[in-house]
């Protein structure tokens, strides 16, 4: 369901009416962590655990999430949950799927499906994590990857990573006379999984709630390897209020910079349509402190990539074909 | 009571770990270990064994994908070698810290600078201190009677650790040797199937690998550093219980001709069978000479390692690796060390030999057992050589 041309008043009526139908009210990542006031992530790993269910294992890289969530001998776990390193949660994450296949297969836990779900921030999924990602993607392992992007090492400190927007400042990319900030452009890696042939690969935001869910959901029901690539906000490495969570996720949309969607056996599907007109990008970088060094004119540059950027993602959304539509004709 | 066959030790590796039924096997190749998860993969390609194989794309992922797996309850097992172990590195004290019981076997390879890919221990001294258990073979039988232990080793639960198994590359890896394999039904009446300790598995939630502060983190090292320790007595208990069932004997440090031996030499691993051949010749001449072989690199022996040099006048240590700038070679430092305190201690030599799989021969241990005894006063500096250096 597209929520962005809805009005805001009669969505949160509905949304009274159908929200316990919509989310499962068990708690599997608990209040009590220590994520940060206006968390993104914290919030998108609530709905993520809410839509997975019960029978979930959870593989953590190194990150933010491991440490506000495990501090020995608290857990903000109520899900079977197990973190090794930073580059490894998708490779320790087809341990387990390989570990709960054979004990099942030889009747040595009980005989009932689980879903092994490997998660990780942008920094151990785009940059140190991301041979691990590539191979246990490749060997069709049955598990759904989440990346949770805030965009820059945030546990370490806002440091640049392959996944930093361009012209942002971050604590190894900074704005300065001779820099810009951040000189590249983000990596898009839902691209890159949807070219590993998943069957399932979908972009999400927290700001989207039953949308994230949703893709959840379907994930967990294919079998095989799924990804999704969820957009977190992060106000202390964004230097943003932390009141501004949901509404910067929104804006991401909005402006066309992120766009939802998903490619189901190699279709694409927007799932939340932005705007018909577009937002002008100004409206999400302004209010971010990570981009407030940037003039007038880079802006525009900014402005002119994402359009560039849109037209490209349009055409696979309008040409695509599914692999079904593309099997080759039976002989007569 | 088994078979006696001609087999590579490498396979025979493979063939005794499938007999211990693991779960899970993730590895990836790397020579010399290569044959171990080749025919690892062709025995479950078989069908001859019911497990899971990951063909991981990488070393640092194939422990990840062991620690993943080990933590669901599955018996779990990998194989590498040098570069491939140092890749591990990161994860390896992760994994004895989790208290997951993955065995490896490690084809034990010289670690690059210049690239080579003949053996020496560098790879695994690098490992030394992560909080495996770590046994060292001298042949094939030994390689495969310690793979089925590892399992019994590892799992056990005043123990619940790693444990690898080291086995000298192309000396050993590559060679037949006649070896008894035991069948399937006497390795299950030694192995039962692995009851963890604890599972990934929804029905009890557990958290495994969490953060852990300062105000821990000593009592968590404590914790390991017991555990390790105490896994001696269940390496001995294992090894007597084999002994039973087998009829094969295993000690920490296995002693040869030692008996009035003025002169020990000291190995680890394959070495040891050339030095043997080295002692019965210099015995022949009347040299009053020993050999000790170390089986159980950690925890390391300190008992019976001082009850075995008792009565020694010198002691030669014979190093596979080098502790650059350091205090001589790994093996010998830790010897040095563990003599300290005794009133009476042999005077020590250290000879660092087949560094990248250069040939040690029957001469050269008969040269270096020579040189030993006939050594009068040595200055620490010179406590070491690598041995057989051209200038």
């Amino acid at each position: 369901m597209s929520t962005t041309n809805v009005n805001p008043k009669k969505l949160v009526e509905n949304f009274e009416l159908y929200a316990p139908k919509l989310i499962e009210k068990m708690e599997y990542f608990s209040p009590g962590h220590r994520a940060c006031q206006g968390c993104g992530e914290a919030l998108a790993i609530r709905l993520m655990c809410k839509a997975l269910g019960k029978d979930t294992v959870i593989s953590n890289a190194t990150g933010c999430m491991e440490v506000i969530s495990s501090l020995y001998p608290t857990t903000a776990w109520n899900l079977p949950w197990i973190h090794v390193a930073f580059p490894n949660s998708a490779s320790v994450g087809s341990g387990v799927e390989a570990g709960l296949k054979a004990l099942r297969r030889k009747g040595r836990i009980p005989d009932r499906y689980v879903k092994t779900v490997a998660i990780g921030g942008d920094g151990g999924t785009v940059d140190i994590g991301f041979q691990a990602l590539s191979g246990a993607m490749e060997r069709g392992h049955d598990m759904l990857y989440v990346c949770f992007d805030n965009e820059a090492y945030m546990n370490t400190g806002i440091q640049r990573s392959g996944a930093t927007p361009f012209g942002s400042s971050t604590t190894t990319a900074p704005a300065g006379k001779a820099s810009i900030g951040n000189k590249t452009w983000k990596k898009n890696v839902a691209e890159i999984m949807v070219e590993h042939g998943l069957p399932y690969v979908a972009t999400a935001c927290h700001s989207y709630p039953i949308d994230f869910m949703n893709k959840v959901k379907k994930a967990r029901s294919i079998k095989g390897p799924s990804y999704i690539h969820c957009l977190s906000v992060c106000p202390t490495g964004w230097r943003s209020t932390s009141e501004t969570c949901i509404k910067l996720g929104r804006l991401a949309v909005e402006t066309g910079i992120f766009p939802l969607y998903e490619v189901e056996y190699g279709k694409y599907k927007i799932t939340v349509d932005p705007p018909e007109k577009l937002r002008s990008v100004t409206d999400y970088i302004k209010p971010q402190g990570r981009f407030r060094h940037l003039t007038p004119d880079q802006i525009k540059g900014i402005q002119e990539r994402v359009l560039m950027e849109r037209n490209k993602f349009m055409n696979k959304v309008n040409h695509s074909k599914s692999w079904e539509e593309l099997r080759a004709p039976q002989g007569k | 009571m088994g078979k006696r066959i001609g087999m590579e030790i490498a396979l025979a590796a493979a063939e005794a770990a499938a007999l211990c039924r693991p779960d899970v096997i993730a590895a990836y190749p790397i020579t010399p270990n290569t044959h171990i998860p080749e025919h690892l993969s062709d025995i479950v390609a078989e069908g001859r064994l019911d497990a899971e194989y990951i063909c991981v794309e990488s070393e640092h992922s194939a422990i990840s994908a062991c620690c993943g797996a080990s933590g669901t309850g599955a018996r779990t097992f990998t194989a590498t070698s040098s570069q491939g172990l140092l890749f591990m590195q990161e994860v390896l004290p992760i994994v004895s810290s989790l208290r997951l019981p993955v065995v490896m076997v490690i084809g034990n390879r010289a670690v690059s600078g210049p690239i080579n890919i003949w053996n020496d221990h560098s790879d695994i001294m690098y490992q030394r201190d992560t909080g495996w258990v770590s046994l060292f073979v001298a042949n094939g039988q030994e390689t495969v009677d310690m793979v089925i232990q590892a399992f019994k080793i590892g799992e056990h639960r005043d123990v619940m650790l790693p444990v690898n198994i080291n086995i000298d590359g192309f000396q050993l890896t590559h060679v037949v040797e006649p070896i008894f394999m035991p069948d399937q039904e006497e390795v299950d009446r030694f192995l039962p199937t692995y009851k963890p300790f604890a599972q990934l598995h929804p029905d009890k939630p557990m958290t495994m690998g969490a953060l852990g502060l300062p105000e821990i983190f000593n009592e968590a090292m404590r914790a390991k550093d017991e555990a390790i320790l105490r896994s001696k007595k269940v390496v001995l208990d294992v090894w007597k219980e084999w002994e039973k069932q087998f009829g094969r004997k295993y000690e920490p440090i296995e002693s040869y001709k030692t008996e009035g031996a003025e002169t020990l030499l000291m190995t680890m691993g394959s070495m040891g069978e050339t030095a043997e051949i080295a002692i019965d010749e210099l015995r022949k001449d009347g040299f009053p000479v020993g050999l000790l072989k170390i089986k159980l690199w950690r925890p390391f022996p300190f008992e019976e390692f001082r009850k075995a040099v008792k009565g020694a006048k010198c002691l030669a240590v014979m190093d596979r690796a080098v502790s650059f700038g350091g205090p001589g070679g790994p093996v010998f430092a830790e010897i040095r060390s563990a003599l300290y305190d005794e009133p009476k201690k042999p005077k020590m030599l250290n000879f660092i030999i087949g560094l990248g799989g250069r040939d040690v021969q029957v001469e050269d241990f008969i040269k270096m057992a020579k040189k030993t005894a006939s050594t009068k006063k040595l200055k620490p500096e010179d406590a070491y050589e690598i041995y057989g250096a051209r200038e």
